[in-house]
C-alpha cells in the first residue's frame, strides 16, 4: 500500500534496501548528501552527485536525466549518517529552464528493490526554485523513516549545500554542475562492470543512461579489471569533483560563484576533430581491412584507445562464444553416451560402442565449427592488432616498438598508459594492450610472491624479487617518460639496499627526486614528507585555497616505490603507508609496491584494504586479471624491454636531460 | 512489403532478392499510459520489457534483458530499458539487435518475449506491438500487434531459428502470465 506524503508528511520504511525513483519532466540532476545526528553534512565527501555517484549504501545516476533511480541501503550507510536528504537541481546552461516553475512538477517515490512503491511526494508549489530538497530519510530509535521535504532555494545548489552546513558549498554546487556537463559531454565510455546479476539496478533507457553503472556493493575481486575499467572512463567526473586533483596549476577555487566553464581541461578548442581515418571499402565476401584508429573519439590518442577498449571485448566475446558452444557439445556428448550406458538393449553388441561414436562425432562436429568461427573472429582481432600495434603513441606502446627509439619529452599528459600486456590461451600471440587511465586511480602492486602461476613457480625466489623490482622500473620509467618533464617525480622506499641493482636504471639516470630511502629513518622521512604533501593539497582543495600552499611544494604528481614492504616499516609507518594508499591518489600521490604478500602476513586482515585497493600485476606470466563483460581469466604479461636493449636507460636519460635543462 | 503475421505463422527470414539476413532488430513500442487529470504525476506507468533468450537444443544458454544488455558472446544487444513507453505511433520504444553471423554455433533458437514489469495486462495496453527489422536497410519484415492480449501480462512473441544455412522466424503469439523472462521458461519450453 503506497502512501502518498504531503509536504512534512512522514512516513515508517519497512525495510532497508530501496530504489527511490524521480520523474521529471525534464531533465534535473539527482544527488543526496549524508547527515551526522545533528542534520550537518561534515563534507564534501557526503555528497553523492553525478560526479561522485557512489558512496556507501548509495548511488545516484551519473548524468541529468528527467527519470532518475538512487538505489540506497540504509543498512550499509556509515554509524555516523543519520540522514539522507534526496536532492533534485536543474542542469545550469544556456536554453535550459532555469526554474522548477516552468517544468512540471517532479514526482518522488520510495520503492522496494521489487518495484513496489513505499511512499510517494509531488512536488508542488515551486516557483523560482532551481534546487530543491525533496525527501529525506532519517533514523529515528533504530528505524529509518521518510519525510517528503520539498523546501526548494531559489539559489540553487549552492544555497542548498550551504544550508546544510557545507563549507564553500558555491564551489561544490559548481563542481556538480561541471560534472553534470560532463557527464553529457563525456564521448569515452567506460565499459560496463560486470556486476553480480542480483545486485544490478534498473536503468532507464536513452542514450543518456550510462551502461549497467549500477550498485556494485561488493567489493571487486582484487585484481578485477571491472574495477579500473569503471574507473578507467570517468576521469573527466572525477576530475571535477569535490576532492579533485591540482593538476598543473591547481585552481579550485577561482571557479566560485562564477559562470561555469564548460571547457574541457585539457582539451584547447572546442573545433571539431580531424576526421578518421577513411576504411577502404572491403572486397566484397570480405572483412573490412583494419585501419588504426578506427573508433570514435576528439583525438588519435582517444580513438586508439577506444579501438584497443573495442578490440579487448570483441576478443572477450568471441572466445565466450567458443568456449560456451565447446561446453555445450561436451555436455551433450556425455548425455548422449550416458543414456546410450543406460539403455540395457545396447549393452550387448556393438550398439553401445556405436552410439558412443556417433555421440563424439556430432562434438567433433560442433566443436569443430564453433573453432572455425573462433579462428575467423581471430585472424581479424589479429589483423587489426597488426595495424594499430604500430602506429600507438608511446604510452600505449610496448618498449619493443620503434616508436621508444623517436621518443620526445611530451608536452601534455596522455590519456592512458599501458602496463602490460593481456591474452588468452586461445590464441596466446594476440595481446590486447592493458591501458589504464591517467592519472592513476589507484596504486599498483607487484606482485613479488610465488603466485599460482607455472611461471611463478619455475623461478626462484630471488630471481622473482629481482625480476618485480625490473617490473617495477620499467613502469616508473614509463611514467616519467609520459608525463612532461616537471609534472611527475618517483620516490623509492628500499628499506635494506637489496634492490640497489635493478634500481640502477632510475638512480643512474638522476631522474630520482632523491637517492632511495633506506632503513627505519630513511622509510619514516620519505613517508612523512609525502603525508605531509597529501594532507596540504588535500586541506588546500577542501577550502578552496589552493594558492595558500607552500611554495616548496610541487604541484606534480608522485609516485612512491616500496621495496621489501614490510621490512622497515614500523606500525607508525603502515599507518601512513594506508593513509597514502587510500587518500593519494585524489591529491596525485601513487603508490607502486612490490610485495609478497606472504611477508607482511604478520599484520593479519588489516592490510588487506591496502592490496585490494590497488591494480595487481606480476613480473611474470599469470591468469589473474578478469574482463568486466564476461569474466574470463586474461593471462598478464608486464611490457619489459627486449633482451639486450638499452631503450629504457636512453629514454630515461632523455628524460633528465629535460629535467636539468629548463629546470626553473 | 511487411507481412501482417498471425499466430503460428512462419516466415523465412530471406532478404527478397536470395541472400540471407545478417542483422535483425526485434522491436518493441507501446503506448504510454495516459496522464491522469491534473495529477498527471499520479499516472500509472506502463513498462513493458523486452527479453531475448538463447537455446542450444533447448537448453537456454544464455538471456539478454534489461539486466544483461548483452550477451556474453556479444551477438545480441538490448538498446536499453525503456519504463514508461512512447507515443504508440509505431515507434520501437524497446529494442533487441541480433547479428545473425555472430550467433555462436550451437545457438539454435532465439526467443523473443515481453513482460509487463509493471503488472499491467494487455487489454490496458495500448497500440503495442511487436516487430521484426533487417537491421542493414531497416525495412520491416513482419509485424505481430499485441492490442487484445487479454487478461495476460506476458506474450511469448516469436522464435528466430536456424534452417538449412539461414534463419526462419515463427510467429508465437503465445500468452503467459510473469513479471520477468523466468516466470515465463515453463512456458517457452513448449515452443522450442
Amino acid at each position: 500500500m503506497t502512501a502518498e506524503l504531503v509536504r512534512g508528511q512522514n512516513h515508517t520504511l519497512p525495510r532497508t534496501r530501496l530504489e527511490i525513483r524521480v520523474s521529471a519532466g525534464s531533465p534535473v540532476v539527482a544527488g543526496a548528501t549524508l547527515g551526522d545526528e545533528h542534520g550537518t553534512v561534515r563534507g564534501a565527501e557526503w555528497i553523492a552527485h553525478p560526479g561522485s555517484p557512489q558512496l556507501p549504501g548509495l548511488e545516484v545516476s551519473r548524468q541529468a536525466a528527467a527519470d532518475h533511480r538512487l538505489a540506497v541501503d540504509l543498512d550499509a550507510l556509515p554509524e555516523t549518517v543519520h540522514r539522507v536528504t534526496v536532492l533534485l537541481a536543474l542542469p545550469t546552461g544556456a536554453g535550459r529552464p532555469d526554474r522548477f516553475g516552468a517544468v512540471a512538477a517532479p514526482f518522488v517515490a520510495v520503492t522496494g528493490l521489487d518495484g513496489t512503491e513505499i511512499a510517494t511526494f509531488t512536488l508542488t508549489g515551486l516557483d523560482t526554485e532551481s534546487a530543491v530538497a525533496a525527501l529525506e530519510l532519517y533514523r529515528r530509535q533504530g528505524a529509518w523513516k521518510v519525510r517528503a521535504v520539498g523546501q526548494g532555494y531559489a539559489t540553487g545548489l549552492a544555497g542548498m549545500l550551504a544550508d546544510q552546513g557545507i563549507d564553500r558549498a558555491a564551489e561544490c554546487a559548481a563542481a556538480i554542475h561541471e560534472a553534470v556537463a560532463a557527464g553529457s559531454a563525456r564521448s569515452v565510455t567506460p565499459p560496463p562492470p560486470r556486476t553480480p546479476d542480483g545486485e544490478r539496478v534498473r536503468h532507464p533507457a536513452g542514450p543518456s543512461a550510462p551502461p549497467a553503472g549500477g550498485g556494485q556493493p561488493a567489493a571487486p575481486a582484487p585484481g578485477a579489471l571491472g574495477d579500473s575499467g569503471a574507473a578507467a572512463g570517468s576521469t573527466a567526473s572525477g576530475a571535477a569533483g569535490p576532492g579533485a586533483t591540482p593538476q598543473g596549476s591547481p585552481t579550485p577555487g577561482s571557479t566560485a560563484g562564477g559562470p561555469i566553464d564548460y571547457a574541457h581541461p585539457r582539451r584547447q578548442t572546442s573545433a571539431p576533430p580531424p576526421p578518421p581515418p577513411t576504411v577502404p571499402p572491403a572486397a566484397p565476401g570480405e572483412p573490412a581491412r583494419p585501419v588504426a584508429g578506427d573508433a570514435t573519439g576528439w583525438s588519435m590518442d582517444e580513438r586508439l584507445y577506444n579501438q584497443i577498449w573495442g578490440m579487448f571485448e570483441d576478443l572477450a566475446r568471441a572466445v565466450a562464444a567458443y568456449r560456451s558452444a565447446v561446453d555445450f557439445a561436451d555436455s551433450r556428448m556425455e548425455q548422449e553416451i550416458d543414456r546410450a550406458l543406460g539403455d540395457p538393449r545396447n549393452r550387448m553388441g556393438g550398439a553401445g560402442d556405436r552410439a558412443r561414436e556417433e555421440a563424439r562425432a556430432k562434438r567433433e562436429e560442433l566443436a569443430a565449427r564453433a573453432r572455425e568461427a573462433l579462428d575467423r573472429d581471430l585472424a581479424q582481432l589479429a589483423a587489426e592488432s597488426a595495424v594499430v600495434e604500430p602506429a600507438l603513441p608511446a604510452a600505449y606502446a610496448g618498449w619493443d616498438n620503434p616508436v621508444w627509439h623517436g621518443y620526445r619529452v611530451p608536452m601534455e599528459i596522455p590519456m592512458a598508459l599501458r602496463v602490460g600486456d593481456l591474452h588468452l590461451p586461445e590464441r596466446t600471440d594476440l595481446r590486447i594492450p592493458l591501458l589504464v587511465r591517467l592519472p592513476l586511480e589507484r596504486g599498483i602492486w607487484i606482485d613479488s610472491g610465488r603466485t599460482a602461476s607455472e611461471a611463478a613457480a619455475a623461478a626462484d625466489g630471488d630471481a622473482l624479487r629481482r625480476s618485480a623490482v625490473e617490473t617495477a622500473v620499467a613502469l616508473a620509467a614509463r611514467l616519467l617518460a609520459v608525463y612532461p618533464a616537471h609534472e611527475f617525480s618517483v620516490h623509492v622506499i628500499d628499506p635494506a639496499g637489496s634492490a640497489a641493482g635493478p634500481l640502477a636504471p632510475l638512480t643512474a639516470s638522476g631522474v630520482l627526486a632523491a637517492p632511495p630511502a633506506s632503513g627505519a629513518g630513511g622509510v619514516a622521512a620519505v613517508l612523512a614528507q609525502l603525508t605531509r604533501r597529501v594532507d596540504l593539497v588535500q586541506m588546500a582543495v577542501r577550502a578552496g585555497a589552493a594558492d595558500s600552499l607552500p611554495p616548496d611544494l610541487d604541484v606534480g604528481e608522485h609516485l612512491l616505490i616500496v621495496n621489501d614492504f614490510p621490512h622497515g616499516f614500523d606500525d607508525r609507518a603502515v599507518t601512513q603507508l594506508r593513509y597514502l594508499a587510500d587518500e593519494g591518489p585524489s591529491v596525485g600521490v601513487h603508490l607502486m609496491m612490490v610485495a609478497d604478500r606472504e611477508d607482511a602476513r604478520a599484520y593479519g586482515p588489516v592490510l588487506d584494504p591496502l592490496w585490494r585497493s590497488l591494480l595487481r600485476v606480476t613480473p611474470v606470466a599469470d591468469d589473474h586479471l578478469a574482463d568486466p563483460w564476461v569474466g574470463h581469466a586474461w593471462t598478464y604479461e608486464p611490457s619489459r624491454a627486449p633482451e639486450g636493449s638499452r631503450v629504457l636507460e636512453q629514454v630515461l636519460a632523455l628524460v633528465a636531460a629535460a629535467r636539468r635543462t629548463d629546470r626553473r | 512489403m511487411t507481412v501482417n503475421m498471425t499466430k503460428g505463422q512462419a516466415i523465412s527470414l530471406q532478404k527478397s532478392d536470395g541472400g540471407t539476413l545478417t542483422a535483425v532488430r526485434m522491436g518493441l513500442g507501446w503506448q504510454a499510459a495516459p496522464r491522469r487529470g491534473l495529477f498527471g504525476s499520479r499516472t500509472r506507468e506502463i513498462d513493458l520489457d523486452a527479453s531475448a533468450v538463447l537455446f542450444a537444443d533447448k537448453q537456454p544458454v544464455d538471456v539478454v534483458f534489461f539486466r544483461h544488455l548483452t550477451s556474453d558472446d556479444g551477438s545480441v544487444k538490448h538498446t536499453g530499458d525503456n519504463l514508461v513507453g512512447g507515443a504508440g505511433s509505431g515507434g520501437d520504444d524497446e529494442a533487441i539487435l541480433v547479428d545473425l553471423q555472430r550467433v555462436p554455433v550451437h545457438i539454435d533458437q532465439i526467443v523473443f518475449t515481453v513482460n509487463s514489469f509493471t503488472g499491467q495486462t494487455f487489454q490496458e495496453v495500448q497500440n503495442a506491438f511487436c516487430r521484426i527489422v533487417d537491421e542493414t536497410n531497416g525495412q520491416e519484415l513482419a509485424r505481430y500487434t499485441l492490442d487484445g492480449g487479454g487478461q495476460y501480462t506476458a506474450q511469448i512473441m516469436a522464435k528466430v531459428h536456424r534452417a538449412g544455412n539461414g534463419w526462419q522466424m515463427t510467429a508465437l503469439g503465445n500468452p503467459a502470465n510473469g513479471r520477468t523472462f523466468q516466470d515465463l521458461m515453463p512456458a517457452i519450453l513448449p515452443h522450442l
